[in-house]
């Protein structure tokens, strides 16, 4: 975190909001996913139903992304995307009537916790691991074409960094010199599947060389770094000068999904994603140099258990969808 | 010896009896090792068989399914698993371009030994991408067998028969069938399985109930659906047959065809879409041969629309048996 007091303090707070938002919205959403699923958990029970991929663990790489990005500018995400909604500025309140599957949410309650789009901030992210990549590309041909100097992130795991997507996205937008950035969000885990036995180069920034793209690897835990690295991406790609590779080391603080024994995981592992907490880390650091106060902190917290009640309020109390609804805009033009 | 099993547990066991006595069947996929597979459907092979012969994979569905063909063409017999069929677009090239039709491309040198396993089903809010069936659109490419079981006897006895099978099977279980605690399943989808090695025929449908006013035809958990559907029916004075399909492909047109003409009437339950699947393949297979319908057939079939996230929404275009029962009524 050497680079901290270089960054005006105004813009620091702004990135301790926001990741501590996302904190505190994970958290209280999964208090909320467990309602009805104990004693025994049923995934189809609750006010919650379905899977929920929480991210908390990996603020700093949302964060340290998106505080670049302007609404014109295009987010792909993942199934775990959540701190790069929030980070990107997705209206809160719609968001989580979207995941309580409320007429209020981003899509009616049509789409749920993988699929939220909005329009507006150009977010959009699924269920499919991989499918971020070419999409952003598209995004990049459009800014090209359409002479503007918007941007594309697509986000992808470690995992997704072995599918076909990303290596074809990788080259297109290298040929084409397109303002995309390729986030490899490196939490270790494919679910299951360690990293090390997945993957046989240990940083997968490496493989941008194939491609002719700049790669670069950066420590999650330090949000400064990695917002350091997005802002030279970033830039990069509004110059017109092609994408970046980066890869953002982050620790999953919970399973791959709600409900995950996590029996393959060893227990050392989750202890280390505790210490690399890079919420806490980022605390830690303006505290001890003496960039902000405990009071400042606590007010930026106070602020965001309010807004995030706010969220859960207004999903709770908000209706459900006429049934009738599901049969509805399948196409665009009419019904 | 015979005891009840949940269908998982019943294909994991069929799986290791097969390695046992084959060693050329291997098993690849995504969490399929140490994980057991998302859906049980692997556990305990890991620990039974070691990690050549249960490898689990990146995510690199083209790489690993294509593996297969290449591992078959020399003789060895494996499975693989896709957690979710929603996620085969990424490996379809290799699926039915390439296993499908090798053996009838290479003129019949080429064999495929290969069962493709995945989940499918909705009903518990997974939404768009992680809760269809598709098995329509497998089930339309030449050269796949397809099998779906909608209890745990079925499920092992299609599985030894999917993996001793020379060619490519494509084995689909329901998510909401597998008895996994964490995700509803009715308890009728676990059965009595004898602990020795069974087939159960790829091909052959069953009259799991039977009747003499109308044919419900179903396939995995539409079965079920099927069967509760027949039992209210039956209070109120109509009887209902109820068809498990099991096989689409070889599909056991005897049985359907036997059926519909001593009831005369006929409901296709279906999870798949609508339009141009499997509801559609059976009237057309009615009409065909030439059995003259008492009342027009009814569909009950997830309407052409995406799986919706709101439980409000899902439950609303989910074929269940209240869809059934009116859909027979419509017709009576």
């Amino acid at each position: 975190m050497e680079k901290v007091e270089e960054i005006p303090k105004e813009t620091l707070l702004e990135i301790y909001k926001t990741m501590h938002k996302i904190r505190t919205y994970e958290e209280t959403l999964a208090k909320w996913y467990y309602e009805g699923k104990t004693p025994r958990f049923d995934i189809s029970a609750g006010p919650i139903p379905g899977e929920l991929h929480l991210s908390s663990g990996q603020e700093s790489a949302a964060v340290g992304v998106c505080l670049h990005l302007k609404p014109e500018d295009a987010v792909v995400g993942t199934h775990r995307a959540h701190h790069f909604a929030i980070a990107k500025g997705v209206d809160l309140k719609k968001m989580t009537a979207e995941i309580f599957g409320k007429a209020t949410g981003l899509s009616g309650g049509k789409g749920g916790h993988m699929h939220l789009f909005d329009a507006y901030q150009n977010f959009s992210c699924s269920g499919i691991v991989g499918a971020s990549f070419p999409q952003a590309v598209g995004v990049g041909i459009a800014a090209k074409l359409k002479g503007e100097d918007y941007v594309a992130v697509a986000v992808g795991g470690d995992g997704a960094a072995n599918q076909g997507t990303f290596h074809e996205a990788l080259n297109l937008a290298a040929i084409w010199k397109l303002p995309v950035i390729f986030v490899i969000e490196d939490n270790s885990w494919a679910i299951s599947v360690p990293k090390e036995k997945s993957t046989a180069v240990s940083k997968n920034s490496e493989r941008a060389a194939a491609y002719g793209v700049p790669g670069v690897s950066v420590d999650g835990t330090d949000v400064i770094a990695v917002y350091e690295v997005a802002k030279e991406a970033v830039e990069r790609a509004r110059r017109g000068e092609g994408p970046t590779l980066i890869e953002i080391k982050v620790y999953r603080l919970r399973g791959h999904f709600e409900g995950d024994p996590q029996h393959y995981r060893p227990k050392e592992d989750l202890e280390l994603a505790k210490q690399k907490d890079p919420l806490l880390n980022f605390e830690k650091a303006l505290l001890e140099k003496g960039i902000v106060t405990e009071e400042e902190l606590n007010k930026i917290k106070e602020e965001n258990i309010k807004e995030v009640q706010e969220a859960i309020d207004f999903a709770v109390n908000s209706p459900y969808p006429e049934p009738e609804e599901a049969l509805k805009a399948v196409f665009a033009g009419g019904e | 010896m015979a005891r009840k099993l949940p269908m998982y547990k019943a294909i994991s066991e069929a799986i290791a009896q097969e390695m046992e006595r084959d060693k050329n069947v291997f098993v690849m996929g995504e969490d399929i090792g140490a994980y057991g597979g998302i859906f049980g459907a692997t556990s305990g092979l890991l620990e039974k068989f070691g990690p050549e012969r249960v490898r689990d994979t990146p995510i690199t569905e083209s790489a690993f399914i294509g593996a297969a063909l290449g591992a078959a063409s020399k003789g060895m017999r494996p499975i693989v698993e896709l957690m979710f069929v929603d996620f085969f677009g990424v490996a379809m090239d290799q699926i039915y371009n390439h296993i499908a039709k090798a053996h009838y491309m290479s003129g019949g040198q080429v064999k495929m030994p290969i069962v493709i396993t995945t989940a499918m089903g909705g009903g518990y809010s997974d939404a768009a991408q992680h809760s269809q069936c598709l098995y329509g659109l497998f089930a339309h490419v030449p050269g796949l067998k397809i099998v779906i079981p909608s209890n745990s006897y079925d499920a092992k006895g299609l599985m030894i028969s999917a993996i001793r099978d020379d060619n490519p099977v494509m084995y689909f279980f329901h998510k909401g069938l597998m008895g996994l605690g964490w995700m509803p399943s009715p308890p009728e989808a676990a059965v009595e399985v004898p602990e020795e090695p069974y087939t159960v025929p790829i091909g052959e449908a069953k009259v799991v109930r039977e009747g003499s006013d109308v044919t419900i035809v179903g396939v995995a958990k539409t079965v079920h659906e099927g069967i509760w559907a027949a039992e209210e029916l039956e209070k109120e004075g109509m009887s209902a047959e109820v068809i498990d399909l099991r096989s689409l492909v070889p599909l056991d047109k005897k049985t359907l065809l036997e059926s519909v003409k001593k009831t005369g009437r006929l409901v296709i339950a279906d999870e798949d879409y609508r339009s141009y699947g499997m509801s559609g393949e059976i009237i057309a297979t009615v009409v065909e041969n030439g059995i003259s319908l008492e009342a027009p057939p009814v569909r009950v079939a997830y309407p052409d629309v995406p799986v919706p996230y709101s439980r409000v929404l899902e439950k609303y275009v989910l074929p269940d048996k209240e869809k059934i029962i009116n859909a027979v009524k419509s017709i009576m």
